[in-house]
């Protein structure tokens, strides 16, 4: 086996291993460690099954098998990478309404507390 | 909520909504004139601003919605389209605090929408005498989206990103749901002409800034004409909720 297989094995199963950690410590919600999860099993096995991966190249013409596996992890990155500024754009929408809501709720309360009568706080 | 807060037959039916960020220096005066000339009631929303923006506004008699942070002034217009609509008002008239806009246009801004003539009434400062004067890269803006508008649209406008204009319960409710966040009065065209709306426009005075500088940088207009651009284009092809 070469030494970059061994590496990416190696790099491979650890990255495996501490997303599932983080999951398990819920410091990472399962979405979003799905597309890590199946990002290190590809290059797991890919790396573990060379002639799959020397296939897979010589079919789309990557003379260095190697190579290829470093495309497959690119790949996964910028995938990742759409699904955080997705993400993003969510939690910006979300932030939005929740500040609306917010200026909207103030403005009803302090309507409430200044009638005679109303609400004092106390 | 609703009935907490019975509406007023008359006076309540317009709601006079003035986006602010740190304009406590004019913001009293603007909220003053209109609640001197008009029977309306005022709703200032202070887009988070640190400076004494909120309490001035309150001052002087205005309703004030105060985010806890900075919106953006698309989020901010959005946060007075949903009171105006939870509150039952018929038409809502959106004007500048910093005292660009002339309150004394107000009535001529809102009376095509309250005629029932047009959905929106935009005032430009390019129709009729208005004397107004732009930079070179802000009058470019202006024709590009000009045409760009008029392209997609049809609407014949002059003054396309004007924030003077006045709206009727329809495009509040609809603008409720969906307004653009960063710079809004362009991309509100396509959303327009996708509800088939009548927009209109009619001739009002605009000043130069009294106090601060236009938030409109060379960089800045740069991005504005492409992120404006860009926004545009893909409102054409969204799916309004």
């Amino acid at each position: 086996m070469s030494r970059v297989a061994l590496i990416s094995i190696g790099a491979s199963v650890a990255l495996f291993l501490y997303i599932l950690e983080m999951v398990r410590r819920r410091k990472l919600r399962e979405e979003y460690s799905i597309l890590w999860l199946s990002g290190s099993l590809v290059i797991l096995v890919l790396s573990v099954k060379q002639e799959w991966l020397g296939r897979i190249s010589q079919a789309i013409g990557i003379a260095y098998p190697p190579s290829f596996l470093f495309l497959v992890g690119i790949l996964f990155i910028l995938l990742i990478l759409i699904h955080f500024s997705i993400a993003i754009s969510k939690l910006h929408n979300m932030n939005k309404k929740m500040a609306q809501e917010m200026a909207l709720m103030e403005n009803a309360v302090r309507k409430i507390e200044e009638k005679p009568g109303g609400f004092t706080g106390t | 909520m609703e009935q907490e807060v019975p509406v007023a037959p008359e006076a309540g039916r317009v709601l006079v909504v003035i986006p602010a960020y740190r304009e406590e220096k004019t913001i009293g005066a603007v909220v003053s004139a209109a609640r001197a000339q008009y029977p309306y009631d005022v709703l200032v929303v202070n887009d988070g601003s640190p400076d004494g923006t909120s309490g001035a506004a309150r001052t002087a008699g205005a309703i004030v919605l105060d985010l806890p942070f900075n919106l953006g002034i698309g989020g901010a217009v959005q946060s007075a389209f949903l009171y105006a609509r939870d509150r039952g008002y018929d038409a809502v008239v959106r004007i500048d605090g910093d005292g660009q806009h002339e309150v004394e246009d107000i009535g001529k801004v809102l009376e095509p929408v309250i005629d029932g003539r047009a959905d929106a009434c935009i005032g430009s400062r390019f129709l009729g005498y208005t004397g107004y004067r732009g930079s070179i890269p802000r009058i470019f803006g202006i024709h590009h989206f000009r045409w760009l508008v008029n392209l997609f649209t049809g609407y014949h406008v002059t003054d396309p990103t004007s924030g003077f204009f006045a709206i009727n319960r329809r495009l509040v409710e609809f603008y409720s749901a969906n307004y653009p966040s960063d710079y809004p009065e362009v991309d509100a065209y396509i959303l327009m002409h996708r509800l088939n709306a009548r927009a209109v426009e009619v001739p009002v005075r605009m000043y130069a800034r009294a106090e601060g500088k236009s938030s409109i940088t060379t960089f800045k207009a740069v991005y504005y004409m492409v992120k404006v651009t860009l926004s545009f284009l893909i409102n054409c092809i969204r799916s309004l909720g």
